[in-house]
C-alpha cells in the first residue's frame, strides 16, 4: 500500500496542454476521485500515474519514491480499464494469474490467491471460462480481481463503471467500495459521473480544462462549490447575480434581483472578502416549489410559474419562471406534481445557498 | 405466395448469381479437366476419347514429377516463412502508426496497379547482367565483370516474396487492427515488459491473421508458374510449369489435366490439414 504524490505535474501534447501543472497528494488507503467532463485531463493524469504517459514536467512519487523513470511494468499498480481489457484468449484463471506469473509466485500459491480473489469478487465458479462467456458486470469484477490479486501499491480505476447499465452500475459502485475498504488500498478513481464520485470517494478532485477546480471531501465539494463550474457540474444548480451588502461576523447579507435580501452563514461564502458583486448558487433541490400563496419557515417566497415538468417517479424537476429567469427545482413529490403553467410559490432559504465572487470575465 | 415461402426462397435468390458464376466458371471447367485427364494423347497428336489411366499412372509414379512437386512445396514454404518474418513487423508498424495509416495501406496496394508479370520482369532490370545492381557494383569497383545473379532458386523465392508479401501484410494488419491496444497496457500494468506483453497478448491474438496470410502465400506460391519461368533457371521449374509445358508446349491436354488435378488435390489437402490443426479453433473459442 502506498501514497501517491504529484508535484507540479503537467502534460502537453504538441501545442495543447492537457494537464496544467498540478500538485496532488493521495494519502495511504484513501479513495480519491478525479471528476470532470471528458477532456478535462483526468484520464491523462491517471495515465501519467500509471506510467502509460510520461509527464511533460513535474514529478510523480509512489510510496515516496519518484517513479518518473520507472516503466509501467515495474510500478506495481493495479489498473482497471474502462473496457476491462481482459485477455480474450486466456481463461479467467489465466487472466487473474497473469500478474502473479511475473512475480515469481509458486503454482500452489497462485491457485490459492486466484481462488481467494474470486471469492472476494463473489465469482468463485468462473475460473475455467473465457471472458466472453461472462456478462459485463462479471467481466468488470474479474478485471478488478486481476488488478488486486498482485497486491499493488495503488489501484487505478479508469471509468470502470461507465460500460455497465444503470442498475448494475449502482450495485457495482457499492461492491467496489466494499472491496476497496476491505483491502484498504490507496485508490485513484476517474469518472465523469458526479453521483459515482459523491458515493464512493473519500476525496474528490474536480477538474476542468486541465486544471483542478476544487479538491475536498464529497460533502464539502457538493455543499460549498468553489467555482461556478463545480456548482454546475455536481448536480443541477441555479446561478443568480447578487450583490454582497453587509459582512457580519457570522453572517453575510446579499441582495438578489429574484429573492430580495438573503442572509447566509459565513462558512457558505468562504471566498467572499468584501462587499460587491457576487454570484448566488442555489442547488435545484433547495428550490422548494409550493402551492401559490404558501410560504416556508425561514424562506424567501416569490411567485413563479411552472414552464416545464420533468417527472422522475419519486421526484420531479420543475423549470420555474421567476421574473426574467428560469430556475430549476428538484423536489420530492408529496401528492401530485404541479402541472405545466401552474402558478406557484418558489421558496429559497439563505442558509441553503452558496455565495461565490463574481466570475472573472 | 405466403410470407414463409418467400422468406425461405430469399437466400436462394440472393445466392443465385454467385452460385451460377462459380458453377459455370469453376465447377463445369473442372469437370472438363477431370474428363480430359482420362483421355489419351496418341502419337498422331490427336486425343483419343475414352477411359485411360495412363496419364494418372505416369503422373503418380514418375519420380521426376514427385521431385518437382516436393521442390514446389519447399519453395512455397520458404516463401511463406520469409513473407511472415518480413510481413509481420511491417503490418505491426502500420497498425500501430498514428494518423498516416491510410497512406501506408495505399502504398501497400500500389504494386497491384502494375501487372504481376511486369513486376516480376522488373527484377531482370535490377539483378540482371546489365541491371542496376551490377552497374552499381561495377561503378564502385567491387567487381570488374557483371555477376549472374538471376535464374536460380533464390531469385524465384525473391520474386515470389515480392509478389506475395502484400497479401501477408494485409492479413496480419487486419487482425492486428482488431486487437484492443489497452490489452497490451493491461499486460504491462501486471508486470510484463513491452516485449513479453507482445508475446503473451498481441502475437497469439494475431495468429488467425498470420495463419490466413500464410495459407494464402503458400497456396498462391505453390501454384505459380510465371515467377520460375521469368526468374528461375532450367532446373528451377515448379509444378505449375509442368502443367504449362504439357498443355501449351506439348499440347498434351490429357497429361496436363492429370498434373493440374494432382496439384489441386495436394494443395486442397494442405488447406484441409491446415484448417484441422492450425484452424485456430481453440483460439476462436475465446473470441466468440
Amino acid at each position: 500500500m502506498g501514497t501517491v504524490t504529484l508535484e507540479n505535474v503537467s502534460k502537453r501534447f504538441g501545442g495543447f496542454t492537457a494537464v496544467h501543472p498540478t500538485s496532488l497528494h493521495i494519502p495511504e488507503g484513501s479513495f480519491l476521485t478525479l471528476l470532470g467532463p471528458s477532456g478535462c485531463g483526468k484520464t491523462t493524469t491517471l495515465r501519467m500515474i500509471a506510467g502509460l504517459l510520461d509527464p511533460s514536467d513535474g514529478e510523480i512519487f509512489i510510496k515516496g519514491k519518484s517513479v518518473n523513470n520507472l516503466p509501467i511494468y515495474k510500478r506495481n499498480l493495479g489498473i482497471v480499464f474502462q473496457n476491462y481489457a481482459l485477455f480474450p484468449h486466456k481463461t479467467i484463471f489465466e487472466n487473474i494469474a497473469f500478474g502473479l506469473k511475473y512475480r515469481g509466485v509458486s503454482k500452489q500459491e497462485t491457485a490459492r490467491r486466484v481462488r481467494d480473489v474470486l471469492d472476494l469478487v463473489q465469482l468463485p465458479h468462473v475460473a475455467d471460462r473465457y471472458p466472453k462467456a461472462l456478462s459485463g458486470g462479471q467481466q468488470q469484477r474479474i478485471a478488478l480481481a486481476r488488478a488486486i490479486v498482485i497486491e499493488p501499491d495503488v489501484l487505478l480505476l479508469d471509468e470502470p463503471l461507465s460500460a455497465l447499465d444503470a442498475n448494475l452500475r449502482e450495485d457495482m459502485r457499492v461492491e467496489l467500495k466494499r472491496i476497496q475498504h476491505q483491502i484498504g488500498i490507496t485508490t485513484v478513481f476517474v469518472t465523469h459521473d458526479q453521483s459515482e464520485a459523491l458515493a464512493m470517494s473519500d476525496e474528490i478532485v474536480v477538474m476542468s480544462a486541465g486544471r483542478i477546480e476544487q479538491q475536498g471531501q464529497p460533502e464539502a465539494v457538493y455543499n460549498t462549490p468553489a467555482t461556478e463550474f463545480v456548482a454546475r457540474f455536481l448536480g443541477a444548480s441555479n446561478v443568480l447575480p447578487a450583490t454582497t451588502q453587509v459582512m457580519a461576523a457570522e453572517d453575510i447579507q446579499v441582495e438578489t434581483n429574484h429573492f430580495g435580501r438573503l442572509v447566509l452563514p459565513r462558512k457558505r461564502a468562504p471566498q467572499i472578502e468584501g462587499e460587491g458583486r457576487s454570484q448566488l448558487i442555489v442547488r435545484a433541490e433547495k428550490v422548494h416549489v409550493e402551492p401559490a400563496g404558501q410560504t416556508m419557515d425561514g424562506a424567501i417566497s416569490v411567485p413563479g410559474r411552472i414552464e416545464a415538468v420533468d417527472y422522475q417517479g419519486q421526484a420531479v424537476r420543475y423549470f420555474v419562471r421567476v421574473g426574467d429567469t428560469q430556475l430549476q427545482a428538484l423536489n420530492m413529490i408529496k401528492e401530485h406534481p404541479f402541472e405545466e403553467g401552474a402558478e406557484v410559490s418558489v421558496n429559497v432559504r439563505g442558509w441553503d445557498c452558496t455565495l461565490l465572487p463574481e466570475a472573472a470575465a | 405466395m405466403t410470407v414463409e415461402t418467400r422468406e425461405a426462397r430469399q437466400p436462394i435468390i440472393l445466392l443465385t448469381p454467385a452460385l451460377s458464376t462459380i458453377g459455370l466458371l469453376l465447377i463445369v471447367p473442372l469437370g472438363f479437366v477431370v474428363v480430359y485427364s482420362f483421355w489419351l494423347r496418341t502419337a498422331t497428336g490427336a486425343d483419343q476419347v475414352g477411359f485411360f489411366l495412363d496419364n494418372w499412372v505416369e503422373s503418380l509414379t514418375d519420380p521426376f514429377y514427385r521431385d518437382i512437386l516436393l521442390n514446389t512445396i519447399k519453395i512455397a514454404l520458404i516463401t511463406t516463412v520469409v513473407c511472415a518474418l518480413a510481413g509481420y513487423p511491417t503490418a505491426y508498424f502500420i497498425a500501430r502508426s498514428n494518423g498516416n495509416r491510410l497512406v501506408l495501406l495505399l502504398l501497400l496496394m500500389l504494386p497491384f496497379w502494375i501487372s504481376y508479370i511486369i513486376r516480376t520482369m522488373s527484377w531482370i532490370n535490377i539483378l540482371g547482367v546489365s541491371g542496376a545492381f551490377n552497374w552499381a557494383l561495377m561503378s564502385v569497383g567491387l567487381t570488374s565483370e557483371p555477376i549472374q545473379m538471376l535464374y536460380n532458386e533464390a531469385t524465384v523465392i525473391l520474386g515470389l516474396v515480392h509478389f506475395l508479401l502484400p497479401f501477408m501484410i494485409l492479413n496480419v494488419y487486419v487482425s492486428l487492427e482488431g486487437i484492443d491496444r489497452t490489452l497490451e497496457d493491461a499486460a504491462c500494468s501486471l508486470g510484463a515488459n513491452r516485449w513479453r506483453a507482445f508475446l503473451e497478448v498481441t502475437l497469439p491474438l494475431s495468429l488467425p491473421g498470420l495463419a490466413a496470410g500464410g495459407l494464402l502465400c503458400f497456396v498462391l506460391g505453390a501454384g505459380t508458374y510465371i515467377t520460375p519461368l521469368v526468374l528461375g533457371g532450367p532446373t528451377d521449374a515448379m509444378f505449375a510449369n509442368l502443367v504449362f509445358e504439357a498443355i501449351i508446349t506439348q499440347l498434351n491436354w490429357p497429361l496436363g489435366s492429370a498434373l493440374s488435378l494432382m496439384l489441386l488435390v495436394v494443395l486442397g489437402a494442405v488447406v484441409m490439414v491446415y484448417n484441422r490443426y492450425l484452424g485456430m479453433t481453440q483460439l476462436m473459442k475465446g473470441l466468440q
